[in-house]
């Protein structure tokens, strides 16, 4: 063992983090978590009355749950598209590899605005699919993509594909070909390969790229608003509309401990379960 | 050679795979092409062209470019700060297996997932009840939580491939903590560093939910004022704001060195 002195003097470089997380992250979340408990933001009591209302209100519930279930069918939609994706990147030499990664990396680094704005003129009435539909002679009708939980999901499946591809292709990657090549020779089929090979091997990555999607998509106000539209409300919004629209900032803060709670405790619950699978792989 | 023992499902994985590639490029082409429209609606394809909007955008427009403005200074604030202090922390927790690191790396990195929105009503209500003024100074404050894990990450994945020995051989001959810093670690981590900045960034000038809830008018963003134009009515000048920053995008990426974005490349 080292001595402490040492010890603590490695820490040090890290010390004005933990002072600034400590200040404009811990104690802000602190603050958030009391004010949940007041009866009002700067007077009243101690009371559990806003958790009771958030809680016990099957409308206020509804919109939770449906934030995860969103979120959770935006992770099932990305898994589905970035496979096919990683498993072209897995068999592409350097070139088309440093191609796709400028691919994934384009819509990452635009603005999140700027892919929703995009989303709206591809879903919206005349837009884009609307006029293929027409032209491809299915429909003239508008087919009322946008303000959809279809479109919605699309959307944002699209918008955070690049969270899930990134990890999942790293994980691809460090597969090593001569695994490949000796289940090819003793005979695998291609869909054999990836079920016993490829899948449990990229699952890391896979792991990663969900929690990201996860977290993302549930929290993602600017989409959820504009793609999904004024029927569909979601925790983000929700939040937003009881703090700054009708100033219910102790029953906002109860609604913002619950939702962070519920979206930490479904991130820990797979890291957990995930890791927990995992043990076995990386043997 | 390897042989198509399982032609369908290789077939149904190419065609798979060259949609998702066709998905991911689409929305930026559409909105490229959007921007040129000479229509007042999103009709797609457009059916006339022009660049009315850009003119619009930066002859007639001081909103969009005052938002604009004040994304590009907290961004850079954001970054400056959480590029330092993730650096720091990066340096000293990487390669380490303690318990201590690994909460502290832990807590460092929870901004990642928890709900943005929550931790910006968290700050508004401190800040509301501190008496403190909305200013751009305190929504950089946010960002900087928010992007910091960000560099960390990349950071620590250059100071993993460090050698621990050379830190020793500076010791060893009499060189300070700092001086073997600024003299070592950083020259060798320069790599990480670079791209923890470029994504700091990158996320600050994308970020939403804590701007939202910190926004006054002093303080509105680009992003914030889009989203309120998209809300209300359906301005085609978001799609030219949109071309100059896929425009921007695209120039950065091709300027900074691309390798670097490269996984398992970075620091070789």
């Amino acid at each position: 063992m080292r001595r402490a002195g040492g010890k603590a003097a490695a820490f040090l470089p890290a010390a004005p983090l933990a002072l600034f997380f400590a200040l404009a992250y811990l104690l802000p979340i602190a603050i958030l978590g009391a004010v949940s408990f007041r009866t009002d933001l700067r007077a009243g009591d101690w009371t559990i009355a806003h958790y009771g209302a958030f809680l016990g209100d099957g409308f206020t519930l509804s919109i939770l749950l449906d934030t995860l279930w969103l979120g959770l069918q935006v992770v099932v939609v990305t898994l589905l598209i970035a496979y096919p994706l990683g498993l072209v990147y897995m068999r592409a030499g350097p070139r088309v590899r440093a191609l796709l990664v400028f691919l994934i990396l384009l819509p990452l680094l635009t603005n999140t605005v700027v892919r929703t704005f995009a989303w709206m003129a591809i879903l919206g009435r005349n837009g884009l699919v609307d006029t293929l539909a027409a032209t491809l002679g299915f429909t003239n009708e508008p087919l009322r993509l946008l303000y959809s939980r279809t479109g919605l999901v699309i959307a944002l499946a699209q918008i955070y594909l690049p969270l899930m591809a990134l990890p999942l292709n790293n994980s691809l990657a460090k597969i090593d070909g001569n695994l490949l090549r000796a289940a090819e020779g003793l005979g695998a089929s291609s869909a054999h390969l990836f079920r016993t090979v490829i899948l449990p091997l990229s699952l890391p990555g896979a792991v990663a790229g969900c929690l990201l999607v996860f977290a993302g998509a549930t929290t993602a106000f600017i989409t959820q608003t504009l793609v999904g539209g004024g029927r569909q409300i979601f925790m983000p919004l929700f939040i937003y509309q009881q703090a700054l629209g009708v100033q219910r900032w102790a029953f906002a803060a109860a609604a913002s401990v619950v939702f962070a709670l519920t979206v930490m405790a479904v991130v820990y619950a797979f890291n957990r379960f995930a890791r927990a699978r995992l043990r076995g792989v990386d043997a | 050679m390897r042989e198509a023992r399982n032609i369908p499902f290789d077939l149904a994985i190419w065609i798979a795979g060259a949609l998702a590639i066709v998905l991911l490029v689409l929305p930026t082409l559409v909105v490229v092409a959007m921007s040129f429209t000479n229509e007042f609606t999103l009709r797609f394809p457009p059916r006339s062209w022009s660049a009315r909007w850009y003119v619009e955008l930066f002859s007639n427009s001081p909103q969009i470019l005052t938002s604009a403005l004040a994304s590009l200074k907290v961004a850079a604030i954001a970054t400056l700060v959480s590029t330092a202090l993730g650096t720091l922390a990066a340096v000293a927790l990487a390669g380490r297996k303690d318990r201590l690191s690994i909460a502290l790396d832990a807590f460092f990195m929870s901004p990642m997932v928890f709900p943005a929105m929550s931790l910006g009503l968290a700050l508004l209500l401190v800040l509301s009840l501190a008496g403190v003024r909305l200013s751009l100074l305190t929504l950089a404050i946010g960002h900087v939580v928010i992007a910091t894990p960000f560099v960390i990450r990349m950071v620590s994945a250059a100071a993993q491939q460090m050698n621990p020995a050379l830190l020793d051989c500076a010791a060893s001959l009499g060189a300070s903590r700092i001086h073997a810093f600024f003299t070592i670690t950083l020259p060798l981590i320069r790599s990480g560093v670079v791209s923890g900045a470029i994504v700091a960034f990158l996320t600050s000038i994308d970020h939403v939910p804590v701007s939202l809830m910190l926004s006054d008018p002093r303080t509105e963003t680009l992003p914030i004022h889009l989203w309120a134009i998209l809300e209300s009515n359906l301005d085609v000048r978001v799609a030219a704001v949109s071309g100059v920053i896929v425009a921007a995008t695209v120039a950065v990426m091709l300027v900074v060195d691309r390798r670097m974005f490269v996984p398992g490349r970075a620091g070789r």
